[in-house]
């Protein structure tokens, strides 16, 4: 179980709603991700309409949360703003902040970020920030009243995997908030390893929408999430290129 | 500075030289690379590329997959007048053509909103001829707030303006502004902008950097494919690309490869491009820039489009009209009088989303909202 503010999560696997080819090939995989955290582009989302394409498939499912983002946002400002407006039309105060102002590899902007965060949290949103593998930030963002953290894996979309895993271990190591692995992991196997580093949960949106098989990747990212977090809790051997001997050349030292 | 500087640095005839130079082994080498320079971009579009068209496609298409999933971006143009000072030989609002001119009324305005809003449309594009005294700022002043009340997303296509004029439109609503060189040929476009304020070639080039330093959302360059030599103009408004990406690293990139149609007063194309030809450009550009959306007018066949929409096209236009209040009267592709070009691909929307669907994409209406929007 995952707590996060005042959610309790049966799922450590958040997905997204992006990239997919139709809305029921969405509605699917998601629900055989088990997920329970969805996280959606207030950009997709028609404010004026409840039977959005996005939206109207999600809401027949009790059991999933709406995450809305801030996917487009530059500054804090429009980060802001736009966290004000998916509380107002999505009744919730959920809040995934993305501050990206760089397109080409939508890396997030730390500053704007955190700037952001303080004020959502003084304003009553929870807030999970989506940021680079940076530890002090994470530090920074938890003392602004971050609900968790979101660093990356690799830059969003590129399904490159744990690039910044030395990173991930520092930033768990050190977090009082849920860390949530966001961006990057492409395949079910960095999801397990990064659910086996001590992840709280992970975000997968592309590598499941764009699958050929969107319902059969969930379901795999479901697994490895599930076997990463048991493999994490059971406590993994430490690992050594040096035989370790049955026979230790000391064990002598035992019987005197 | 501004990219009047590199670009003066760039020699036509050198580049073409060089497009035509390519070899097999220098397409392979592009093909390998996982980030693609302007040496190897040349590459892909030279006649030596043509073999390896089938490998171009299947990795333009991982690409676009990739970067933008399964989902093609609809939008729809808005011709708001098409009175122009400019005589331009290839257009067909030329000052010089004798059609009827038009200036929508903001009575007119709201039935066009009302009309394309019953099609389910959110991404608008604003297109007139060049007209500063009628369709200038005090025009768009007027316009732009109408619009943002109806529209997630505004694009423009007008002539090029300054930058505290963008961004005074960027505070009424503007996201995005197309401005096409035309061609980089600068003694070319000479002979085709007779008249008016177009034919000042700088100044159109560095419409980009105005843009960039306004701090627009968006920016989409490109060339009119025919006017030229097309690979060698492909290569330019590459370095055009290169240049905005590295300078305003901010903003965000689209291109078009909008091909000579017919119109008031036909000019033959002086470099014909091939269906075949236009996927190998289509393919070069997704493969040089994974991120920069590419679009598809309304100008191409629907046969085409729906051919060559999944190798790497992220956003098309449907059920265009290119005469100012085309869209109230839905008989409107039966009257051409005020167009500024013929239109290939008919279709009513809803066909065109049919068409996205069977090549298993999704047809995205709204992917912007205006929260963002200065």
């Amino acid at each position: 179980m995952l707590k996060i503010a005042d959610k309790t999560l049966n799922s450590r696997l958040f997905t997204g709603t992006g990239k997919f080819h139709n809305r029921q090939a969405m509605a699917d995989a998601i629900a055989a991700s088990g997920s329970e955290l969805v996280t959606m582009a207030l950009k997709r989302v028609d404010l004026h309409s409840r039977d959005d394409d996005i939206l109207e498939p999600l809401l027949q499912y009790p059991h999933i949360n709406l995450l809305p983002n801030t996917s487009g946002a530059r500054d804090a400002k429009e980060a802001v703003y736009a966290a004000q407006l998916a509380r107002e039309a999505l009744q919730t105060n959920w809040l995934k902040l993305e501050i990206h102002p760089d397109p080409k590899y939508l890396l997030p902007d730390p500053i704007e970020t955190l700037k952001a965060c303080e004020q959502l949290a003084q304003q009553g949103f929870i807030v999970l920030p989506y940021i680079h593998a940076d530890p002090v930030l994470c530090k920074h963002l938890e003392e602004a009243g971050a609900a968790a953290v979101m660093p990356l894996g690799s830059p969003i979309g590129s399904n490159l995997g744990l690039k910044t895993r030395e990173f991930l271990q520092i930033i768990i190591e050190q977090s009082k908030v849920p860390v949530v692995v966001d961006a990057g992991i492409g395949s079910p196997s960095d999801a397990a390893q990064a659910m086996e580093l001590g992840a709280d949960a992970v975000l997968v949106n592309t590598a499941i929408a764009v699958s050929p098989d969107p319902v059969a990747m969930a379901i795999a990212f479901k697994e490895a999430v599930s076997a990463g977090r048991r493999a994490y809790e059971a406590g993994l051997g430490s690992r050594s290129l040096e035989a370790h001997a049955s026979s230790p050349l000391t064990a002598f030292l035992d019987d005197l | 500075m501004s990219f009047l500087d590199t670009f003066n640095q760039l020699d036509w005839d050198e580049i073409k030289l060089t497009i035509a130079s390519k070899t097999a082994a220098d397409v392979e080498q592009a093909l390998s690379a996982s980030r693609l320079n302007h040496d190897q971009f040349l590459a892909l579009i030279s006649p030596a590329a043509t073999p390896f068209l089938e490998q171009m496609a299947q990795k333009s298409l991982q690409l676009t997959r990739q970067r933008f999933g399964n989902t093609i971006q609809l939008y729809i143009p808005l011709y708001l007048s098409n009175k122009c000072t400019n005589i331009c030989t290839y257009c067909g609002f030329s000052l010089d053509n004798k059609i009827r001119r038009k200036t929508l009324s903001m009575n007119e305005l709201d039935a066009e909103i009302k009309a394309i809003k019953a099609h389910g449309f959110e991404h608008l594009l604003l297109v007139t001829g060049e007209a500063p005294g009628t369709v200038g700022m005090e025009y768009f002043r007027q316009v732009l707030p109408e619009l943002r009340m109806h529209f997630s997303h505004i694009s423009m296509e007008v002539q090029p303006l300054g930058q505290a004029d963008y961004e005074e439109l960027m505070n009424l609503g503007l996201d995005a502004v197309l401005v096409y060189q035309e061609t980089y040929h600068r003694s070319a476009y000479k002979n085709y902008h007779l008249r008016g304020s177009k034919a000042d070639f700088d100044y159109r080039l560095e419409t980009a950097d105005r843009l960039g330093k306004a701090g627009i959302d968006k920016i989409g360059i490109g060339a009119l494919i025919g006017l030229e030599d097309w690979r060698t103009d492909a290569a330019m408004v590459a370095a055009h690309l290169d240049y905005l990406e590295k300078t305003y690293w901010r903003t965000r990139y689209s291109i078009s490869f909008p091909r000579l149609r017919p119109c008031e007063g036909e000019l033959h194309p002086v470099s014909i491009i091939s269906d075949r030809q236009l996927v190998q450009l289509i393919c070069a550009y997704r493969l040089f820039k994974p991120e920069a959306e590419l679009s598809l007018s309304t100008r191409e066949s629907a046969r085409f489009r729906d051919n060559v929409l999944p190798l790497g096209i992220t956003s098309m236009s449907a059920f265009s009209s290119t005469q100012p209040g085309g869209y109230v009267n839905d008989e409107f592709l039966e009257h051409t009088a005020l167009e500024q070009f013929a239109i290939d691909d008919n279709r009513r929307p809803e066909q065109v989303a049919d068409a996205i669907r069977v090549r298993g994409l999704e047809a995205v209406w709204k992917d912007w909202d205006n929260c963002y929007s200065h």
